[in-house]
């Protein structure tokens, strides 16, 4: 008689949800007529994101304690189900962001795509075994790559796909090497079973940790392991980007402040420098890098890096603030990210063309709501008022003033200033009719109109700006969520 | 009721922007939310007791896990700031109006919504309120100064922003160490520090916003590529977001960095103040002088402040509201000489006085109350703050007063570079006097001028119940 283990479907729900969305997608993309495909898989991601999110909130209500599930290869607990709800919501905008995009074929696909990744990120911030946590890395990971070539009529699309996959590759293969060496070190695959094995000052474990990080790094896109970033961010179709942007940096923050945790307390006085060295590099790095971008998705590329760079200070403050800082800073900061970025698919579909800061001019003007709503986005990523990103840059430098790191503090008050430089040249730019020479003509007639898109691009909006009048609910919903991390 | 005041100007704002409404029917419809805000403040201060400390406070958690909430309130001294923004500001939204902008329903709405913030900055009673409705100034800001502003406007607002912006950040990395190791980021209930570095955080940022020597490249350009508008709101009343800043948080919560560092402040101010009066009187046009001796007046209102006595805080203040009419008034009028010249370069004027009385008038006034002639009310509030620097030293008062010297000769040299001497290039004859709607915008900012003149107590002797105790140390 073989015991059976008991299976928590309700923990696995939210993958479920949508990973049967992806499936009937997929059905419908290869056995439905082409009319039916785009409306039907786009439909059905958007309706497996909602449950997902929606499951995610049961998840969070009723699992109050962390659970470890089937041999210790997922937990279930509230910090993973906040973070499932973000990734579920920037899914569910990025389905209405894809909406418009003219695409020649794959459409049932994309959608099927879609879901499947997202998918595989709700697993992924579960995950708390190093197997687990492979599977949801490469699982959302290969989604991803297939969706940023998805495009294969433009080159650029296939360069990053390509380039996505070999330095994701890359990525992914540190990380598994990263996890042999802790193997090997304790025995254990566990993330708390590795904690206890006591191996601390072991060279092997160290090498393994240090590898974990950088490995995640490439995920999380902050530098040194940008470099695939602003490549990708560029060549992907703008509503894979916006996808991108938001749901992999939550999905790889969350996890990588749980691995941490929760698999290598001892080793804290090691890993917390060296994420506040990375964090400090991804500040210098992107902020540096992006002044003299004019592509916007280039710079907004460099911009994610930067803010990966505050999201890590959260990480190395390591402790309950820290957790709760990185969770709160992620709602806004995906709701900003999707929402600049569907702001930039409507100008490139509006003109058939790469969007830079020179064609970018007047948009205010063409697309008022549209164009405030960028502003506010700009704002957001300033950190300035009426915002959550103020909010979130704040709670992110209480953390690190709070754990002794005022130089983090200092740092981040640094890239703020320089991040003003760029982010306000694309906020005057939106204002100044361009050139009359530089304008290349619309393409196709008057603009397109897209009541989903700009649907996508409001609720952004609510959450961008509702972050900021409404802190408290969402700390308190942070701060359960923390809880369930040992600091 | 503080609340009600904050909101109002924003809400307007909002109305402004999504109504329909074009040109000027935008610009009156914003008027007159300008002139509701001047009523409101009218009733606030009727309802107001001047014996009392912090009133009209409004209170509600924010997030408490970190002790910040929404905290707004006002003190007597505060209440006087607040009238000079929204009076100010509403000449400046009734003469954008007049003047007819470009865009207006996005213009007049980011002038609103400058005013709500600039109301915020002095009723905000929480560190990350303040910094909030600090930094929320600096979005219409920018994009007033950088999308209407003059030939040179993009330079001007990205200095502008960079310089005021790392002075803010500063300040509030200077925030979140002061409101962690206090407990509470709210003014009133937390305790004192003695910091240093968290005092100079804060310094920072009141520095730039005054602006304090040698704080103060991104004035000139931000000054002089604004609309005049703009740049009456900018002198006139942000610079004033500074002495409350400086007075409300670093006197008020740093006793020991305060007394430690008085010395180099006052020597800075008291640079500037000199430094500023000079290229003042160098300054070859109308916005520059004006530009120039607003920054010596800031020079001289922070002296008064750190003279760390009532005298001199009480004067500051005064002096604050008189700078802030003064130099708004100017601004609006160096707005109308430019639409009918075309210039403000005094080379280019001059000769202005014949056939022009109303316009001869104002200036006239305006001029001598600004070079502070015994009996006008920029008189009594630099008295005050002399005397009270004088307890300090009586260097600081003999330098002070020189310096008001020269600001008689720079205003004297405006005075008659515009409207004396023979006629300029520039000044035709076809150059009407001030129209009739002109003078309904300027007049009040004159009248309220000379209604201080004559009572200078008014504002002196209600900025604080009879001993401070709770804001002043």
């Amino acid at each position: 008689m073989i015991d059976t283990p008991t299976v928590d479907w309700l923990a696995l729900s939210p993958t479920l949800a949508l990973l049967g969305a992806a499936g009937v997608a997929l059905l419908a993309a290869v056995i439905g007529p082409e009319w039916f495909r785009r409306a039907f898989a786009g439909f059905v991601a958007f309706a497996g994101f909602v449950t997902a999110g929606v499951l995610a909130g049961v998840l969070f209500e009723r699992s109050p304690g962390s659970e470890r599930l089937l041999n210790e290869s997922m937990t279930r607990d509230r910090w993973g189900a906040l973070a499932a709800i973000v990734i579920a919501g920037a899914g569910a905008l990025s389905v209405l962001v894809s909406w418009g995009e003219k695409r020649r074929d794959h459409s049932g696909e994309y959608y099927a795509l879609l879901a499947a990744a997202g998918g595989g990120m709700v697993f992924f911030v579960g995950a708390s075994n190093l197997m687990t946590l492979f599977l949801g890395l490469e699982w959302f990971s290969i989604a991803l790559y297939i969706m940023c070539a998805l495009d294969t009529h433009r080159a650029t699309s296939l360069e990053a796909g390509l380039k996505y996959l070999m330095v994701g590759s890359f990525g992914s293969g540190i990380l598994l090497f990263g996890s042999a060496l802790v193997y090997g070190a304790t025995g254990e695959l566990g993330f708390a079973s590795i904690a206890a094995a006591g191996a601390n000052e072991d060279y092997l474990l160290l090498a393994g940790l240090a590898m974990i990080i950088a490995g995640l790094g490439f995920k999380v896109s902050a530098a040194p392991f940008h470099m695939w970033t602003p490549d990708v961010y560029q060549g992907a179709p703008t509503s894979v980007t916006a996808f991108m942007s938001a749901a992999t940096k939550v999905a790889a923050l969350v996890l990588t402040m749980r691995i941490l945790t929760v698999a290598f307390p001892e080793q804290e006085h090691l890993w917390t420098v060296a994420v506040a060295v990375i964090a400090i590099v991804s500040l210098a790095v992107g902020n540096i890098a992006a002044l003299v971008q004019r592509d916007l998705k280039r710079l907004l590329a460099y911009s994610s890096v930067s803010h990966a760079g505050f999201m890590l200070i959260a990480v190395a403050a390591n402790s309950d603030l820290g957790g709760k800082a990185l969770l709160y800073y992620l709602i806004p900061y995906s709701a900003m990210s999707v929402g600049s970025f569907a702001v930039v698919a409507t100008r490139e579909r509006e003109l058939g063309v790469p969007v830079t800061l020179d064609n970018f001019g007047g948009f205010l003007w063409e697309r008022p709501f549209l164009g405030a709503s960028m502003w506010v986005f700009l704002l957001g990523f300033m950190g300035m008022p009426l915002t959550g990103g103020l909010i979130g840059k704040f709670y992110v430098f209480s953390a690190a003033y709070r754990a002794g790191w005022w130089w983090l503090v200092v740092a981040g008050v640094i890239a703020t200033a320089i991040s003003l430089y760029y982010y306000l040249r694309v906020a005057l730019a939106m204002w100044t009719r361009p050139e009359p020479g530089l304008r290349p003509a619309i393409a196709g007639g008057s603009p397109p109109r897209d009541p989903l898109l700009v649907s996508a691009v409001f609720l952004s909006l609510i959450v961008t700006v509702g972050s900021f009048f409404f802190v408290g609910p969402l700390i308190d919903l942070a701060e359960n969520a923390a809880q369930s991390l040992p600091f | 009721m503080t609340t009600a005041l904050i909101a109002l100007p924003l809400l307007g704002a909002l109305l402004v922007w999504v109504l329909p409404f074009f040109g000027r029917i935008s610009g009156i419809l914003a008027t007159l939310v300008a002139l509701a805000e001047v009523t409101l403040w009218a009733v606030i201060v009727a309802r107001f007791d001047f014996g009392q400390n912090l009133q009209l406070e409004d209170r509600q958690s924010w997030f408490a896990d970190l002790g910040v909430s929404y905290h707004v309130g006002f003190f007597g001294f505060s209440l006087w700031l607040a009238g000079l923004a929204v009076v100010v500001c509403a000449a400046a939204i009734a003469y954008a109006t007049w003047a007819d902008r470009e865009r207006a329903r996005a213009y007049h709405g980011l002038l609103l919504f400058l005013t709500g913030a600039i109301v915020g900055v002095f009723a905000a009673q929480d560190l990350l309120v303040f910094y909030v409705f600090f930094e929320a100034m600096l979005i219409p800001l920018y994009v007033l100064v950088g999308v209407w502003g003059g030939e040179r406007r993009a330079f001007a607002t990205l200095k502008f922003v960079i310089y005021t912006m790392a002075g803010s950040l500063l300040m509030l990395a200077s925030i979140v160490a002061f409101g962690l190791s206090q407990g509470s980021f709210d003014l009133v209930d937390s305790g004192f520090s003695d910091n240093n570095w968290i005092f100079l955080g804060f310094l920072a940022a009141f520095a730039v916003k005054a602006p304090l020597f040698p704080f103060h490249g991104w004035l000139i350009d931000a000054y002089r590529e604004s609309t005049s508008e703009v740049s009456a709101i900018l002198s006139g009343v942000v610079s004033k977001a500074a002495v409350y800043g400086l007075f409300r948080i670093t006197i008020a919560k740093f006793p020991e960095p305060v007394e430690d560092f008085q010395t180099p402040i006052l020597i800075l101010a008291t640079i500037g103040l000199v430094y500023a009066s000079l290229l003042a009187f160098r300054a070859r046009d109308l916005r520059s002088v004006t530009a120039y001796s607003s920054m010596a007046q800031m020079g001289l209102i922070v002296l008064g402040l750190f003279s760390l006595n009532e005298l001199g805080v009480n004067g500051a203040i005064l002096q604050s509201v008189a700078h802030g009419l003064v130099s708004a008034t100017l601004f609006l009028l160096a707005g109308m000489l430019e639409t009918r010249t075309g210039t403000s370069a005094f080379a280019r004027l001059g000769g202005m006085a014949r056939g022009r009385p109303a316009l001869a008038t104002v200036l006239l006034v305006v001029g001598v109350i600004a070079l502070a002639v015994p009996g006008s009310v920029a008189f009594a509030g630099e008295f005050l703050i002399l005397a009270g620097i004088y307890d300090e030293g009586w260097w600081w008062a003999a330098i002070g007063a020189g310096a008001i010297v020269l600001a008689a000769m720079y205003m004297l040299r405006l005075i008659s570079a515009v409207l004396h001497r023979s006629r300029g290039e520039s000044v035709r004859e076809e150059a009407h006097d001030l129209h009739w709607q002109e003078l309904a915008i300027v007049v009040p900012l004159v009248a309220g001028l000379l209604f201080l003149s004559a009572w200078p107590a008014s504002i002196s002797e209600r900025n604080f119940p009879t001993r401070n105790s709770e804001a002043a140390p």
